[in-house]
């Protein structure tokens, strides 16, 4: 398991854009998200909802918008990958 | 978690966008929908579809009631709205008028196993060349959670509290098995939502209904199985599970019929 | 202008043709039939189409696709079908289309069905009730024009006499003056530009931010009220000196007419109100004719329908008495023993001499 985070971890091909405003909190995409780099936070937005936000490792899949009923989420892929230090 | 990245605007690095928010053919991203529900996710998939086969431009759309109506102000085609069970109807008479277009309609269980059960068979009969979606969740979500015809065996609804009994209740519906077999039924899936594997397979099964009505074989079928944890008295994080493993487990998912296709 | 012998149902299907109707749906019922037959037979050859639907529910939703799309489109049924129809027509009045719907009725018994509603919320149709085939056939085009005109359902409301009798008609396409452009009717090609239409009962469009009900309503009513106005036809007759008015609409208003003419050659001072439509009810002429005569007979084939409508006309300045009654034959879709002159002329110059309740 510390192999795969080390590697996800530090490097991100791909991100997100995450409309935070707009999320009501289902929690879909924490699971559907293959490198496992979204966790919901702890504050709420405006309407009372916890959110997903993340952390390195996105590899721009899609997953986590295809599974959104909310359109919450807008994804990028890297021209080139970014390297992330990574708070052990 | 310090290693939280700042994701409340496009990356300042070179990128390419892989998806935007929503579907091009969607005007607004907001909706009233709740939380965890399927069908906007449905939805996405139609609309992308729509545009997958260069129709956008000569689409009209068919809407039952449910709480996907709510999206008709939303959804940039044009559209004719229905009443509840009728769609399949409207759609027959838009189509035989306008056959130019490319026509779907878009109805819930309620709507389209409960209310309108002959005007879908009779339809797909007449291998009428529209394709009907079905967005799937085995209650009448609008009204709170409420039995329909497609609702499985021992689930707890509003009106089924003790679930549903075979002998009390009656048995399903498994609407898309029953439709494919029809002859004028030239293309019949059952898709679901319940992960992203299953939302892209789902995506190409609306696609192949869609070239299906395009390619003039028939009558085109996409039943797509949705959460609806609201209705279903879950938490929202659990719906997927339980689409899959309680839904699924009687309407299973894969394609039930490709007529002549390729 | 040629003249040929025709079945009235096959006349107004091809009158119907004749004015542009391309769409029909329908499911068989005496007397109603014939009307469909007509449609399978000609609107293919005129580049439409005839659905045979499997219900009366599905015939009212396709030929709502049908006028949708901006096609001038029809369904039908007798009043039994049309009671299966209603919560479409009351949706269909709501989304403003202009739906033409024929009642080849059993009887008139359906009087309140087609000028009440039968369906939910308020909402009305335009009813034109003629009285033989060849004002059938001139009611028909009309109802295409009115039902653009207004974007509003017009209902025909025919029976088993116009249905199977075989008259002489004329076909020839009426014209009419220009129509608005139909830019509300749905064709796909604005999909996608942010600006593409949506029909529906709510009154709503792609941009409003939910449903106005009450909008909505008042700019129905509004429409209605206008309607009542501007659309009310009526046909009156030796009303001037009448010391009896006798009201009466179809077929039955086209026998009243004809012992009316008799009993004049007779001497006998009796005049007649024929409403040609039913909604908006001419209600003018019906108070002009009972002040002139101060006596008013209803005679309809029913059980007493439209002498509320003449009532409310009249407004208690003359007593209003009914001489008709439920009538048909033995099957119950035809006519009965009151349509026949000496029955007719028997309940009316009884009301003459007694001014009594025959039913």
């Amino acid at each position: 398991m510390g192999d795969v985070n080390d590697m996800a971890g530090t490097t991100s091909r791909g991100t997100v854009t995450i409309e935070t405003e707009r999320c009501k909190g289902c929690e879909l995409c924490i699971p559907a998200c293959p490198p496992d780099v979204l966790s919901m936070s702890t504050e709420v937005n405006e309407i009372g909802f916890r959110y997903p936000e993340l952390r390195p490792g996105c590899t721009g899949c899609s997953a986590c918008l295809l599974v959104c009923p909310d359109f919450v989420f807008e994804v990028y892929r890297y021209e080139t990958p970014q390297q992330y230090e990574v708070t052990p | 978690m310090s290693d939280i990245l700042p994701t409340s605007a496009p990356p300042s690095v070179p990128a390419k966008k892989i998806a935007g928010f929503k579907p091009d053919l969607l005007m607004k991203e907001n909706h009233n929908l709740c939380p965890g529900c399927g069908e906007p996710v449905a939805l996405r998939k139609l609309l992308e579809a729509i545009e997958a086969v260069g129709a956008q431009e000569r689409t009209i759309g068919v809407i039952g009631i449910g709480c996907y109506t709510s999206f008709g102000s939303g959804i940039d085609v044009d559209l004719v709205q229905a009443l509840h069970g009728r769609a399949p109807s409207v759609a027959t008479g838009v189509k035989r008028m306008r056959p130019e277009t490319l026509v779907f309609t878009l109805q819930g269980d309620g709507d389209m196993v409960n209310e309108g059960l002959q005007e879908v068979i009779h339809t797909a009969a007449r291998g009428e060349s529209v394709t009907c979606v079905l967005l799937n969740n085995g209650v009448f979500g609008e009204t709170g959670g409420h039995m329909t015809a497609t609702t499985v065996l021992g689930q707890r609804t509003k009106n089924s509290l003790e679930g549903r009994d075979a002998g009390y209740h009656g048995y399903p519906i498994l609407i898309g098995d029953l439709l494919a077999q029809l002859e004028g039924t030239a293309y019949a899936a059952r898709g679901s939502v319940h992960d992203a594997a299953s939302v892209m397979a789902t995506g190409r099964m609306l696609r192949r209904a869609l070239e299906t009505q395009e390619k003039g074989l028939g009558f085109s079928f996409v039943e797509v199985l949705t959460m609806c944890p609201t209705g279903w008295f879950i938490p929202t994080a659990e719906g997927p599970d339980y689409l899959d493993k309680v839904m699924g487990s009687v309407h299973t998912v894969g394609e039930l019929k490709r007529k002549a296709h390729d | 202008m040629t003249r040929r012998l025709m079945e009235g149902s096959e006349a107004m299907a091809e009158a119907a043709i004749a004015a542009g109707c391309r769409f029909f749906a329908g499911y068989p019922m005496t007397p109603f039939t014939e009307l469909l037959e007509g449609f399978a037979k000609r609107l293919p050859e005129s580049g439409g189409a005839c659905i045979n639907a499997e219900s009366e529910l599905e015939a009212v939703g396709m030929a709502w696709g049908a006028v949708a799309t901006g096609a001038r489109a029809a369904t039908g049924s007798t009043g039994q079908g049309l009671s299966l129809m209603q919560e479409s027509f009351s949706e269909i009045t709501r989304a403003e289309l202009p739906l033409v719907i024929f009642n080849m009725a059993r009887g008139q018994g359906d009087y309140y069905q087609s000028t009440r509603g039968g369906g939910h919320g308020d909402y009305r149709h335009i009813v034109l009730a003629p009285a033989d085939a060849q004002e059938a056939v001139e009611l028909t085009q009309l109802a295409f024009d009115l039902a653009d005109r207004w974007r509003n359902p017009v209902l025909i409301y025919g029976d088993y006499l116009i249905a199977h009798a075989n008259e002489s008609v004329d076909i020839t396409p009426r014209t009419y003056p220009p129509l608005p452009p139909k830019d509300w009717a749905v064709d796909g090609t604005l999909g996608g530009s942010g600006e593409s239409r949506t029909v529906n009962p709510l009154g709503v469009d792609k941009k409003s931010l939910g449903i106005d009900p009450e909008g909505l309503w008042n700019r129905l009513q509004e429409k209605h009220e206008r309607i009542e106005c501007e659309e009310v036809r009526v046909e009156t007759g030796f009303t001037e000196d009448a010391e009896l008015v006798v009201v009466a609409f179809g077929s039955v208003g086209r026998f009243v007419r004809h012992v009316v003419r008799e009993m004049r050659a007779d001497g006998l001072k009796v005049g007649f109100v024929r409403p040609i439509t039913l909604w908006p009810f001419p209600s003018e002429a019906v108070a002009a004719a009972a002040h002139a005569a101060g006596r008013v007979a209803v005679l309809e084939q029913n059980a007493g329908q439209m002498i509320d409508d003449v009532r409310l006309a009249v407004l208690g300045a003359a007593p209003v008495v009914a001489i008709g009654g439920i009538s048909t034959d033995r099957s119950g879709f035809g006519v009965g023993d009151l349509l026949n002159p000496a029955a007719v002329r028997g309940r009316i110059e009884g009301a003459l001499s007694t001014g009594g309740n025959f039913r």
